[in-house]
């Protein structure tokens, strides 16, 4: 049997591959952003005295890290059209992969809060610090700062899982690797050069979060602690 | 399109359910096996080994199962090998599996005190012996928590097999949904079955944490 590779038919669609990768970026940081504010809301609900709010959190985390995603990506999907609300599919895929990603930062930040030894939050109560402040300053940053590992590996693996909502045309790296490789006949070039596109993105994201870490918690920059 | 939701339909999201779990296994163990290989492979003494199966797990890491997917099902047979649905699914499973295994096993070897090394080289016992008779009975120990954890990111992934025309549960929802018409309900009845399998799981995974020990690898997933 004689290999016959031919990168070079695949290679010249590359601005659609860069319009894919550019929707798969755009779905990750949305996601990650509005992820990480349900999440920092989703893990003061658990925690909470009120136990509405601590069973409904606690419900959402459960049910969403229970099923697949590519089930809620329909649930989604469909749910919003039965309701007769009419969206692209890039919102669609937006709002499935941030109810997603919700659930699993609620349960990360959770274990950082759980983290914050109680004398520390007592200590901040004696300085006369408002809920508010003590919250910011004393739980939140502390926290994301410890589970921030977590967290960004969260991230990454949540941009990968946009490869999903290909499913419902979302047209980011994998559906456009669909298109081509149907268009080119070239599947097996198609989906390895896919493949290394995601590893660089991977890269990428890594490296901004690092960055990032860096930025964002000079204190660890200074003890040298590694991110 | 047309008529409502009976017995049959049901019965054929029970196979699927049943395809979904045989799929499971199928990936447990294939997966297990490769990850036991890959976690050796990466606390070994060669340096080369532990670079090349470091590599292979950056790699899988860092690319969709999907594309994995799509790789095995439709970019093999444009070489000229010729694979079925469930060979191929079975197959990326595998592959990605065993990366996310290995890693997690690989940890759980490397917490093991280091003294236990010590100890055991102290009583002269050689490297295999070490590492059979000292290392890994404790090591499987720390790893069953995060290894039955995981086992619900498995049962959840099978769910892309769907994507290559294998009918497990996802599948037959969406085959159904095709001659219902009725996505909302078929769906939440996927999405209930899915709990039903993993929810118990979850819950032994974290009955199984909560019983101590040493710290432990988190496992991510989506």
């Amino acid at each position: 049997m004689k290999l016959n590779l031919d990168f070079g038919v695949v290679l010249e669609r590359w601005p659609a591959f860069l319009d894919g990768a550019v929707m798969t970026l755009q779905l990750a940081v949305i996601a990650t952003l509005l992820g990480a504010a349900i999440g920092a809301v989703g893990a003061v609900c658990r925690r909470s005295r009120n136990r509405l709010a601590a069973g409904i959190s606690d419900i959402y985390v459960e049910t969403i890290r229970n099923t697949p995603l590519l089930v809620q990506i329909f649930l989604v999907y469909f749910g919003l059209a039965s309701m007769g609300l009419k969206f692209s599919a890039f919102t669609v895929a937006a709002v499935a992969l941030t109810i997603n990603v919700g659930a699993y930062t609620t349960e990360i930040m959770r274990a950082g809060f759980d983290s914050i030894p109680r004398g520390q939050i007592e200590a901040a109560e004696g300085l006369a610090l408002s809920r508010l402040q003590i919250y910011w300053h004393v739980v939140l940053w502390p926290a994301v700062e410890r589970v921030y590992p977590a967290l960004t590996s969260q991230f990454v693996l949540l941009m990968l899982a946009s490869s999903v909502t290909s499913q419902i045309s979302a047209e980011e790296l994998t559906a456009v690797a669909n298109y081509i490789q149907s268009d080119t006949y070239r599947a097996f070039e198609t989906y390895i050069l896919v493949a290394i596109a995601y590893i660089a993105l991977s890269l990428i994201m890594r490296t901004g979060f690092w960055a990032l870490g860096l930025v964002l918690f000079p204190r660890r920059r200074r003890l040298g602690t590694p991110l | 399109m047309g008529g409502s939701l009976n017995a049959n339909h049901l019965m054929f999201l029970g196979q699927g359910a049943l395809w979904t779990i045989g799929l499971s296994l199928i990936a447990l163990i294939g997966g297990g096996l490769a990850g036991a290989v890959i976690a050796l492979c990466r606390v070994s003494p060669s340096r080369f080994v532990r670079l090349l199966s470091g590599a292979y797990v950056q790699l899988i890491q860092g690319t969709p199962l999907l594309v994995i997917m799509f790789l095995t099902y439709f970019g093999l047979p444009t070489l000229g090998f010729s694979v079925s649905p469930l060979a191929a699914a079975s197959a990326s499973l595998t592959v990605y599996v065993g990366a996310y295994l290995g890693e997690i096993w690989r940890g759980c070897i490397q917490s093991v005190p280091r003294q236990q090394w010590e100890a055991a080289e102290g009583l002269a016992l050689s490297r295999t012996q070490r590492m059979i008779k000292v290392i890994l009975p404790q090591a499987v120990r720390i790893a069953t928590p995060p290894t039955v954890g995981f086992m619900v990111q498995i049962i959840k992934n099978t769910s892309l097999a769907s994507v290559v025309g294998f009918v497990e549960l996802a599948r037959s929802g969406q085959i159904i949904n095709n001659s219902l018409f009725e996505p909302l309900l078929i769906y939440a009845i996927i999405a209930v079955i899915y709990f039903a399998l993993c929810f118990p799981i979850s819950r032994l995974s974290r009955k199984l944490e909560q019983r101590g020990g040493p710290a432990r690898p988190k496992i991510l997933a989506v």
